[in-house]
């Protein structure tokens, strides 16, 4: 990661991870394996995508992440899509 | 480290279903009310819950509040409050109908009326045969009820402090509740929260097992508090377990999976549970699975390299059934076990679901040490112990608990507050207390890594007061888990940053949890008979002691005190309001 995204990323990173923390376990599992993956190595587009991801409701956000329903948003798509291989 | 004043007349901690409910009750009443909560107020775990809530509505067939309370008190194993049971069964129709004016998008029937469904332990007439009794809206049930809750506290004003995390309360010397300590987690600023009220709802503490169902917010942070400010809690060697959760991850694998045919096998592929349960089978209640699957795996016929887990197995069925009948069991599988459960069974283990005990409470939702109300102090939820659920909670009875405990606690504390308790002098000392404890997480050097003590103390736990109870295994968890709770004095932080530093939050939940754990293992290694779900394998099944019940030493509450580890019992209340005394019997389905 290069200085200039790292210092467009980190005030940020602290909040995406505690926005991680979600009312189901299945989503803190995923989201736990992805940190200990990604550290603090986070790009800004997976960072946007993400933030937006964490935005959904629990239950909507799971049909996601487990498959069970596809977006064909192109900017969610490639972090769902590493989701689903942790 | 210095910190702010704010003033408010209530200050609750929780925006789960508890939470959300009383705060209605006090914002309503033009209460200047505070909502404190580490996570969107929709985002607590009270969203995981599908099952429903019981109401005795009788929509489907006949039904009544007292047949509600057989139950429920039988399956409490008699240790519940039949006066508290009797309150919560009786105001259950009140608050579900309430609830539904709030806007709940309940499943209904063509008639328009509330739909109900079966759900295990509710029966009519007495324990005759299953009732219609859970209302439910599609599988989710916990989330629109929050939705519904949470705009209705919009509605009324009620002030949302949104990523804060509460750190202590602040007690006075007399003993009566002044308010919390709480910080920011977006700048890391401590306010002290000044409150004519205080009331707790932070949920259960399920994450100090290794294996559970709970998300990882539930870290017993109102218990933790408590207990530092001298409150005792109650009943803490009560922990429901789930037969199936995936082992491993904890994620639960509904009751539903062996209701369509699921078959639990042992490392030689047999269907162990036709010798534990003959008629019943996969499908007795979850103890008595859970108990058999431990049985197996303590006596060498677990599955996989370490041989502690058995076999969910749903092969046999028609891949259609399963993905129509059982929808999103197979991402589960996929995700957690890493196994298609159409063509290979799924690993699981009993996992710890709920928390039966908590802050003692009466049914008004004031916090009580032995019929001595703490002034000031209310608690309702998972967090708290009135003691409805006693040794063994009912599916759907939870969510039933939030509301009308919750409505209750917020009633009393708006009768208290109109009655012209004022603010006392703010106690200092207390928040002082709670700087030190900051100030030595900040300041640690050499100390012990949190993650590294948090699983120490999760390990513990479920080798030594898990599902089935040894007498010399409690008694070494014991001196194991005092052990852990001098490594959780020494935590130390490397990321000292002020801004959203999770590592700093998770030291301080481990503060809390750790206090649960160790209420859990010295109440358990006490209670010498066993009743719900505290099973110990001495405890024996005769005609004075069924199922190992002794009601003749044991029909009494533990309190267990943080200072000394000091353990005192109360009675158990067994007089209702207004319906004579159900009876001690021996627990039989
Ligand atoms: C998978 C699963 C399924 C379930 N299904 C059912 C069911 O179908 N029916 C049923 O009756 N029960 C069910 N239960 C049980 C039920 O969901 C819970 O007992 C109940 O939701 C707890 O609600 P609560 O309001 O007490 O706490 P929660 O909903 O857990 O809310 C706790 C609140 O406290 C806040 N909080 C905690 N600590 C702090 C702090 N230090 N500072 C600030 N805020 C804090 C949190 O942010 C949160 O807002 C289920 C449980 C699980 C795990």
């Amino acid at each position: 990661m290069n200085a200039a995204a790292e210092s467009a990323i980190d005030p940020r990173l602290g909040r995406l991870r505690w926005h991680c923390r979600r009312a189901l376990l299945e989503l803190d599992l995923v989201f736990q394996r992805f940190w200990d993956k990604v550290g603090d190595d986070l790009d800004i587009e997976t960072a946007d995508a993400l933030e937006r991801l964490l935005a959904l409701e629990d239950h909507d956000l799971w049909y996601l992440v487990s498959g069970r329903e596809e977006t064909d948003d192109p900017q969610l798509q490639p972090l769902l899509y590493r989701l689903r291989q942790l | 480290m210095s910190y702010t004043v704010r003033k408010f007349d209530a200050v609750i901690v929780g925006a789960g279903g508890a939470g959300l409910r009383a705060a209605i009750q006090l914002s309503e009443a033009g209460l200047k009310t505070a909502v404190l909560s580490k996570v969107f107020p929709t985002r607590s775990h009270t969203v995981a819950a599908q099952g429903g809530v019981a109401a005795s509505l009788g929509n489907s067939e006949e039904d009544h509040w007292h047949w509600h309370m057989y139950d429920t008190v039988k399956g409490s194993d008699w240790l519940g409050d039949q006066d508290a049971i009797e309150f919560m069964c009786r105001k259950a129709n009140e608050v579900v109908v309430e609830l539904e004016h709030y806007g709940m998008p309940f499943d209904r029937l063509d008639n328009g009326k509330i739909y109900q469904r079966p759900f295990g332990g509710h029966m009519s007439n007495f324990g005759e045969k299953p009732v219609r009794r859970s209302c439910a809206a599609a599988d989710r049930t916990g989330h629109a009820m929050l939705h519904a809750m949470y705009q209705r506290n919009v509605k009324a004003n009620t002030q949302f402090f949104v990523e804060w995390q509460a750190l202590d309360l602040i007690r006075d010397e007399e003993g009566d509740v002044q308010g919390v300590t709480a910080m920011d987690m977006e700048t890391g600023d401590v306010v002290a929260f000044h409150a004519r009220a205080t009331l707790f709802a932070t949920g259960g503490a399920g994450r100090i097992f290794h294996s559970s169902t709970n998300a990882f917010i539930n870290t017993g942070d109102g218990l933790g508090m408590a207990a530092r400010a001298g409150i005792p809690l109650e009943d803490m060697e009560f922990w429901q377990f789930h037969p199936t959760g995936v082992a491993g991850a904890g994620v639960l694998i509904t009751e539903g999976v062996r209701g369509e045919g699921g078959i639990l096998r042992n490392s030689a592929g047999e269907r162990f549970m036709e010798r534990y349960a003959p008629n019943a089978k996969d499908l007795a209640s979850r103890d008595v699975v859970s108990r058999a699957m431990v049985t197996e795996i303590n006596e060498g016929r677990g599955c996989g390299h370490n041989k502690d887990y058995v076999l969910l197995d749903i092969t046999h069925l028609d891949p259609g059934t399963i993905m129509k009948r059982l929808p999103g069991i197979r991402e589960i599988g996929l995700q957690f076990a890493g196994v298609d459960c159409i063509k290979e069974p799924l690993p699981v283990v009993p996992t710890c679901h709920y928390q039966m005990g908590g802050i003692p409470t009466n049914y008004h939702g004031q916090v009580v040490v032995h019929d001595q109300v703490i002034n000031g102090f209310y608690a309702a939820g998972e967090c708290a112990c009135a003691s409805v659920h006693g040794a063994n909670r009912l599916g759907t009875n939870s969510l039933l608990d939030l509301l009308v405990f919750g409505k209750s606690a917020g009633e009393t504390a708006v009768a208290d507050l109109q009655q012209g308790r004022a603010h006392k002098p703010l106690h200092t000392a207390s928040i002082d207390k709670t700087l030190a404890r900051l100030d030595r997480l900040n300041t640690q050097k050499g100390g012990a890594n949190v993650h590294e003590a948090r699983l120490a103390m999760q390990r513990t736990m479920q080798k030594h007061a898990g599902v089935f109870r040894f007498d010399n295994l409690l008694k070494e968890g014991v001196a194991e888990i005092l052990k852990v709770s001098e490594d959780v004095a020494r935590t130390e932080i490397k990321d000292k940053s002020q801004v959203f530093n999770t590592a700093r939050v998770e030291a301080l939940e481990l503060d809390n949890l750790i206090e649960v754990a160790t209420a859990t293992m010295i109440s358990a290694e006490a209670r010498k008979e066993s009743r719900g779900a505290h099973v110990r394998d001495d405890a024996h099944d005769t005609a004075e002691t069924p199922n190992g019940r002794d009601d003749k030493n044991w029909l009494k509450h533990t309190l267990w005190y943080r200072e000394g580890n000091r353990l005192e019992y109360k009675p158990v209340q067994m007089k209702p309001l207004s319906v004579e005394t159900i009876e001690l019997k021996k627990r039989a389905y």
